[in-house]
């Protein structure tokens, strides 16, 4: 890539990093990162469009790329790939600028990383192409892929741990340079986001290495077919909320830059971020909530404990609308609803984000319902839940990424967002929120009549007519229609951002405390503590459950290929 | 900490709480708490096991049926189901291969079938017509075919 490269500026200090923008070194990483994931983006929504216009019953897809490999896949490029790449790339380029640079180590570190996750990506990605590997993102055994595909998850998850372990060494470093400090808020986000990354993932490589890798080789005959199920939703539902919580961070710290305010209160701030990574794990229980074997106590318990993440979520729903009104009434609106006028709503910064703040109101609703016992029974595995991810992640995560791709992707390439550039990306916000209002709203619709996810286009013998199902499905395919043109005009827009924009510097904008705050106390640095104390959290969920699943434990199940 | 971000912190907290108290009504108190049952059997010889080894519908009470019925790629064993209107029937179920979901649309029915595990869930049919009864989790490349009725006469 012909990436403007400048050995020279390694040796640079905090200072003039103020000064000259950016570390190019560090870019480099930070722009390798985003590139994966915007292609991944591109390959993800080609696919999603695929499956949207099967379901509408308008498209048949061939034998040599059925339904289901393309649904895993979908599933592997925006969850797993440009999710994960995303949040590594701005957190990297957070860390190298809030804390003076990258580690020339940690550097060496990233690119391994990098390569690890692009490694494992391939190995994955060979057998889903074989149709050796339908398994979906969520590989539930007895279900077996080829062996390859388990290989290839290792690697991303080793990928995923030299990053975390980098974050970690970067963060440390500054700590040990400035004792008694607060760590910069960007970088104390970073810092829960990496925590939460290995937690997470420890649960999907115990999975993966000591119950999938030896049953598929053929080293041992059966498998748990619960723990393993449970073991997976541990990483599962943490991966989605690690990435809500990359968005979090953009909302509490960056945005009330790009409306020329000043950020929320930094003690509650960084409550707010050890609140979700304490709480965080528990929470992918309730994906079993209609599981056997589990009891109805254990059950209610992990329905408290994921209505508990709730909590920090409205605690922020709080937080940003008194940050807009604020910073409104300071730029001279008046009476109730004068200061929402005042905000820049034609800058795509901020348009792309607030839209993804007010898709959570419903999401996040959406969620709190669909965790308790009775109306999880109601719209389980139906295209309600896929409609619920659609809203969080791509709608909420998703689109608060694209808002940071317009200030990053310059900042990074020492470029600027033009004037024709950023209307671009106030059409393209546009035509998402349009086409992921449709779809998701159809989703929602057709999963509480019934109309179940992961299934390719089939009428049951016309009875999907009876139910109601069908236009709900053709607006699926005009939604997904419209998404993958938002999906190329974003593309287009951050690469051309990357390489062919105009020169120069744009800010990385980070908001300031309201002035004359008082001091936070310097209790939210004990990271020792607030990893036990989430270690202590997580026992108190898992260890009975786990138990119980392994001690009273059925004769185990034997690999099986249905596809 | 304003006044008006307190109130909605407690309000948003006692949200939380409410929706606890029902779900947690609804579970123990309704029994109306989702589908736990807890029974294991061997998923390599669900066939030679009783009651699996002879799966179908029984009267077993006034109005009152048991379903005893496999899941495999890509069925249900019993197909195609008949009870009068008002029937109360309870499903016991189990998978012999990969993990299968157990779904009757417009009603709550709504179990995930584990390989290993029985899964049991009951329902009350009233409304007569014929009911559509589907696989909703993926099981292989005959997922979208795995379907059957329920016929309420």
């Amino acid at each position: 890539m012909a990436i403007p490269y400048n050995r020279k500026t390694s040796a640079i200090n905090e200072k003039t990093n103020k000064v000259l923008g950016v570390n190019l070194d560090d870019a480099r990483i930070s722009k390798s990162y985003l590139s994966v994931a915007f292609i991944a983006l591109l390959l993800g929504g080609l696919l999603g469009l695929l499956q949207g216009l099967n379901r509408a019953g308008v498209l048949e897809l061939p034998v040599w790329l059925n339904y289901y490999q393309v649904l895993t896949a979908h599933g592997l490029l925006l969850v797993v790939v440009m999710s994960a790449f995303l949040t590594i790339g701005y957190f990297y380029a957070g860390l190298s600028h809030t804390l003076g640079g990258l580690l020339p180590k940690v550097r060496k570190i990233a690119w391994t990383g990098f390569w690890m996750k692009i490694f494992g990506f391939v190995l994955v990605v060979i057998p889903i192409l074989m149709n050796e590997a339908s398994v979906m993102y969520t590989f539930y055994p007895p279900m077996a892929a080829h062996p390859l595909f388990y290989f290839g998850l290792v690697f991303i998850v080793l990928g995923v741990w030299a990053l975390s372990i980098g974050a970690f060494i970067n963060v440390a470093h500054w700590r040990k340079n400035h004792k008694g400090q607060h760590l910069p808020i960007l970088a104390f986000f970073a810092t829960g986001v990496f925590v939460l990354l290995v937690g997470a993932t420890a649960f999907v490589a115990v999975e993966v290495l000591f119950m999938i890798i030896p049953w598929t080789l053929g080293w041992v005959d059966t498998i748990n077919v619960m723990v393993a199920r449970t073991l997976f939703w541990a990483f599962g539902h943490t991966a989605v909320n690690i990435w809500y919580l990359t968005a979090v961070s953009a909302w509490y710290v960056i945005i009330p830059k790009v409306i020329g305010g000043f950020r929320w209160n930094d003690y509650l701030t960084r409550v707010v971020v050890i609140a979700l990574v304490i709480m965080n794990i528990t929470g992918g229980f309730h994906h079993q909530i209609i599981d056997p074997g589990i009891s109805l106590p254990i059950k209610f318990m992990h329905v408290f404990m994921s209505l508990a993440i709730g909590f920090p979520s409205l605690m922020t729903a709080y937080a940003m609308f008194r940050v807009f009104e604020r910073t409104g009434r300071r730029k001279g609106g008046k009476g109730a609803l004068g200061w929402f006028k005042k905000l820049p709503w034609g800058d795509v910064r901020f348009l792309a984000p607030f839209i993804a703040m007010a898709a959570f109101i419903p999401a996040g609703a959406g969620g709190i319902v669909q965790s308790t016992n009775q109306l999880d029974q109601v719209v389980h595995n139906t295209m309600w839940v896929v409609g619920h991810f659609h809203l969080t992640l791509g709608m909420t995560v998703v689109m608060t990424f694209f808002g940071i791709s317009y200030w990053l992707v310059p900042h990074l390439s020492q470029r600027v967002l033009t004037p024709a550039m950023n209307k671009l990306g106030v059409v393209q916000t546009v035509i998402w929120t349009i086409g992921m209002i449709i779809m998701s709203f159809s989703m929602h619709t057709a999963g509480l009549f019934g109309s179940p996810r992961r299934t390719s286009f089939t009428t049951y013998g016309d009875f999907s007519a009876t139910l109601g199902w069908d236009p709900y499905m053709a607006a699926v395919g005009i939604g997904a229609t419209l998404l993958l043109i938002a999906v190329i005009l974003q593309v287009y827009a951050v690469f051309n951002m990357m390489f062919f924009a105009p020169k120069g510097e744009t800010e990385f904008p980070i908001a300031e405390v309201e002035p004359g705050e008082t001091p936070t106390p310097y209790m939210t640095e004990r990271w020792g503590v607030w990893v036990v104390v989430m270690l202590v959290v997580i026992a108190m969920a898992y260890v009975l459950p786990l138990t119980d699943m392994i001690v009273n434990a059925p004769p185990g199940s034997p690999p099986f290929k249905t596809w | 900490m304003h006044l008006d971000e307190k109130i909605w912190l407690t309000l948003s907290f006692g949200m939380i709480m409410i929706f606890m108290f029902i779900t947690g009504y609804q579970t123990f108190a309704l029994e109306m708490g989702p589908p736990s049952h807890n029974e294991t059997i061997d998923p390599q010889k669900v066939s030679e096991t009783p009651p699996f080894d002879q799966p179908g519908i029984k009267k077993i009470g006034e109005n009152e049926y048991e379903v005893v019925m496999t899941l495999q790629i890509f069925s249900f064993d019993p197909m195609e189901i008949e009870v009068p209107a008002g029937a109360t029937v309870h499903f016991t179920l189990t998978s012999k291969d990969v993990v299968h979901g157990f779904q009757v649309a417009d009603t709550n029915i709504n179990a995930m079938v584990m390989p290993g595990h029985i899964q049991k869930i009951t329902q009350t049919f009233d409304k007569p017509g014929e009911y559509l009864v589907l696989c909703n989790e993926y099981c292989g490349a005959g997922h979208q075919l795995m379907s059957t009725t329920i016929t309420v006469k």
